[in-house]
């Protein structure tokens, strides 16, 4: 896909209006996964709107993000950020050909740091 | 017979250049009843007016058909012209073919085209145009003040300066509003009760004001240059008169734990109370919640100390009835909920704080004795984060979507001020954009930020959560350093958005003014007409209109007193003929005219017909009021039985326009 029909496809993934950001950087505030994160949600955000989508796309950070929508509760303009991580971490899933999570891998993942919610937002999200 | 002039203009090349002015003249003067049409490079000109005036008198014209521009720039000018030549003015009708053809069309022939249906049409109408004598209605040279904050203080000082009575009702006991509980004002740092204060003493001694305080609206009626206005002086239980303010009472009252609400609940006051030392009236009130002896009869003893033999357990509230030539809204604001942005923990912890509870803890009549203590346990603060647009700028339904404009202004005063007097502590602001336009408003800026060292941080906070050791750990971004930040505060000051007064929509209906979205008057128009609302008679003062400084409040409150020393000065007001009435055969008196009515101007009358067997017959009909109605013309649309019609615009003309379009 060439960089406008990537950005196309992630606004209507996502239904995120990434223009309406005022770059307050609540969503980066509230990030509970911030600090393993390459790029931040106000960034992945503002990079959507820029069109520089592979940047995101090589990153780790799409993995990182727990959906925990603490940045979608709170930011001031309904801009929705973990709905534009999701759609870019789709887009990659897709293009590898839907390599989903199965339940039996998990115990193999499993690292007593990991929080039980991130276990469950990957089981919903990686598994048909 | 008719006999209709046509004159058609070029505005220089603004209609020439798209339209072929000679082409027009030459089709429209072929019309019935034309006998005369010219052109001329500008018709609003004094010699193209003087063309008007002499084809009328020459020609003895019957009406005049002006294409020019849109008639709200000139038609006044043309109606003007054609009264001094002895033609009544309403028998002029302007064709927009500027605005409405040549400014919108690339193609001449076909822009020349419409211009010769436009004017056909106009003709039309200008055919069964009448006669009108505009009516006179005199003016109350009275005017009334809603809201006694800043805003009202000034309006009715400068009107009554002018020497005309107004009168101030104010809902709280006391006139003075949200300026009377700030500390110290920005940019200069002047202290906010010793430039109020004085006003108010002002208001209290000027024998052209007098105040209702403790009072509200209750009714509205008329319009504008005669309103009648009901007011309720609800019970203080306290006689004006007899009261001196001594504040025995006040001190007496066994009832010694209802939290004082001009200090935001961080003291307490008693059952019998003064807002504050200077308050205007300086006149007891008794809180009949929380009094005992109106409650349940036991007590008394307020009424046993007052010397002045003041206290009367039964007063009850008093309506009175007054009459205005105009009135002026000047209800200011409120503080939005911050409870709603539950991330802060405004509820959790006492010590996550409004800013304008912060005004009060700096203050130095305020419960701290301006002394900056924590509210939890009293105890100093040593680092301390502001957070601006506090539901400012918020889109959700929640929040507000403007910005509250006073809001960065008032955080660098407060930052700038603990730095200054505590040195020892360290001072956060976090932003999204510090906005500063105004006279030396980011130089005060700047210098919280460089002479006293306030850590101005690009970024917001995502949650705050209370520790159980008394401290406030903030979790934030910096944008500019693209990190998260963890603060461990003692004390959160919320810059919180303001709101209009909970109060402004019912009165708005009451005046029948409009209002926005967000519940702030609107203006007549946004840059041309800030001060008046868009009903005649009603004016803004204030916050009331949108948020505002002390400074700007004051500018647009001696704004809007002029606008009403402009309309008490006239003897009589001239009204507009182009008003509503009603064919009272046809009316069946269904409501649906008075339903869309957006300015009140329809009641109905029972009234006695005559029916053909000599019997009479009593029948609800619609009446218009002429001096209300503004002719906007939504009833005669709304008429199920097409009893509606408006002078000037009647049903008739419209459809001789849209007959003469379609030709
Ligand atoms: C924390 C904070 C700090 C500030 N600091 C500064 C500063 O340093 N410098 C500066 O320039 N500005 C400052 N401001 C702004 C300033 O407070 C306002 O510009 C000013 O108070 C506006 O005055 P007003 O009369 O329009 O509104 P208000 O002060 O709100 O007065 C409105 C009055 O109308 C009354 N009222 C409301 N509804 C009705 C009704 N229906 N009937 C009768 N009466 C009614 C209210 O009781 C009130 O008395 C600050 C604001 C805040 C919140
Ligand atoms: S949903 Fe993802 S990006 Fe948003 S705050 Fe949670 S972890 Fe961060
Ligand atoms: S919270 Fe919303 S508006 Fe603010 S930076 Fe994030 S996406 Fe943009
Ligand atoms: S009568 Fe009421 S107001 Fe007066 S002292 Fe008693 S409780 Fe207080
Ligand atoms: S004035 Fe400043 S703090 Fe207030 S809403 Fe506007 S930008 Fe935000």
């Amino acid at each position: 896909m060439n960089k406008q029909d990537l950005k196309e496809e992630i606004v209507r993934m996502s239904g995120s209006a990434v223009e309406k950001c005022m770059r307050c950087g609540k969503c980066s505030a509230s990030c509970p996964s911030y600090e393993d994160m390459e790029y931040h949600p106000h960034e992945f955000v503002y990079l959507v709107e820029k069109g520089d989508i592979e940047k995101l796309m090589a990153s780790e950070s799409i993995y990182k993000c727990l959906t925990c929508f603490a940045c979608v509760e709170r930011c001031p303009r309904g801009v929705e950020p973990a709905k534009v991580v999701e759609a870019v971490r789709l887009i990659v899933i897709r293009e590898q050909g839907m390599n989903r999570l199965k339940p039996d891998d998990i115990p193999g993942l499993w690292d007593k740091d990991l929080p039980q919610q991130a276990i469950v937002t990957a089981m919903r999200k990686y598994t048909k | 017979m008719q006999k209709i002039g046509v004159f058609v203009c070029h505005c220089g090349t603004n209609i020439a250049a798209t339209v072929d002015v000679k082409a027009v003249v030459d089709a429209l003067a072929k019309e019935p009843s034309v006998v005369f049409a010219a052109d001329y490079p500008y018709m609003c000109s004094e010699s193209g007016q003087n063309l008007i005036k002499d084809a009328i008198r020459e020609h003895e014209l019957t009406g005049v058909v002006i294409c020019s521009c849109s008639p709200r720039m000139h038609e006044v000018t043309f109606r003007r012209a054609a009264a001094s030549a002895g033609l009544n003015p309403y028998l002029v009708e302007v064709a927009n073919i500027r605005e409405q053809c040549s400014w919108i069309h690339k193609d001449k022939a076909e822009a020349t085209e419409k211009a010769i249906i436009l004017g056909r049409a106009a003709i039309a109408k200008a055919l069964l145009n009448a006669p009108l004598i505009a009516g006179e209605s005199p003016v109350t040279k009275r005017a009334l003040v809603i809201g006694g904050g800043i805003a009202g203080i000034q309006t009715a000082l400068d009107i009554a300066e002018a020497g005309f009575p107004v009168d101030i009702v104010e809902q709280k006991p006391t006139i003075g509003g949200k300026m009377a509980q700030i500390d110290k004002t920005f940019p200069t740092l002047d202290c906010s009760a010793c430039i109020l204060t004085p006003k108010m003493v002002e208001c209290a001694q000027n024998e052209n004001i007098r105040i209702f305080s403790y009072s509200e609206v209750e009714s509205v009626s008329g319009f504008v240059g005669s309103f009648t206005v009901k007011i309720r002086k609800k019970a203080r239980y306290v006689d004006e008169v007899k009261c001196t303010g001594c504040g025995l009472c006040t001190e007496k009252c066994p009832v010694k734990n209802v939290p004082n609400e001009f200090n935001l609940g961080f003291d307490n006051r008693r059952a019998v109370y003064i807002p504050f030392a200077q308050a205007i009236p300086k006149i007891a009130v008794i809180d009949p919640d929380r009094c005992n002896m109106l409650k349940n009869g036991k007590c008394g003893l307020c009424s046993r100390v007052c010397e002045a033999g003041a206290i009367n357990y039964k007063q009850t509230d008093e309506i009175v009835e007054e009459h205005y030539g105009a009135i002026v809204a000047a209800t200011g604001y409120e503080i939005s909920d911050v409870t709603r942005y539950g991330e802060y923990a405004y509820t959790e912890s006492k010590d996550v704080i409004t800013s304008l509870e912060f005004e009060r803890l700096t203050n130095a009549a305020g419960p701290t004795g301006g002394v900056l203590l924590r509210p939890s346990d009293g105890k100093h603060p040593h680092t301390i984060v502001f957070i601006q647009c506090v539901g400012s700028r918020c889109v959700l339904e929640k929040g507000k979507p403007y910005c509250s404009k006073i809001c960065c202004m008032y955080t660098a005063k407060h930052a700038m001020l603990t730095r200054e007097k505590y040195p020892d502590t360290e001072v956060y602001v976090f932003y999204i954009d510090v906005r500063t336009p105004g006279k030396n408003f980011d130089e005060f800026y700047r210098r919280a930020a460089e002479e006293f060292g306030v850590h101005y941080i690009k970024g917001a906070v995502g949650k705050i959560v209370p520790r159980a050791d008394g401290t406030l750990d903030v979790q934030a971004a910096d944008l500019i350093m693209d990190e998260q930040l963890r603060i461990s505060a003692d004390l959160v000051v919320l810059a919180a958005a303001i709101e209009p007064s909970k109060t402004a929509r019912k009165l708005a209906t009451m005046l029948t003014a409009s209002m926005d979205t967000n519940d702030f008057f609107t203006e007549a128009h946004p840059k041309l007409r800030p001060v008046e609302s868009p009903t005649a008679g009603i004016f803004l003062s204030g916050v009331c209109q949108g948020p505002k400084d002390i400074p700007e409040t004051v500018s647009q409150a001696g704004a809007c007193a002029a606008k009403v020393i402009g309309l008490l000065s006239k003897n009589k007001l001239t009204g507009n003929p182009c008003v509503a009435h009603s064919d009272e055969l046809m009316c069946n008196g269904c409501s649906s005219c008075a339903n869309v009515c957006p300015y009140g101007a329809i009641t109905y009358l029972d009234k006695e017909f005559r029916m053909p067997d000599r019997t009479t017959k009593v029948r609800r009909v619609a009446s218009v009021n002429p001096a209300v109605c503004q002719g906007c013309g939504a009833c005669t649309v709304a008429c199920p039985s097409g009893a509606m019609d408006l002078s000037g615009f009647s049903n008739s003309q419209i459809m001789a326009e849209v007959d003469a379009i379609c030709r």
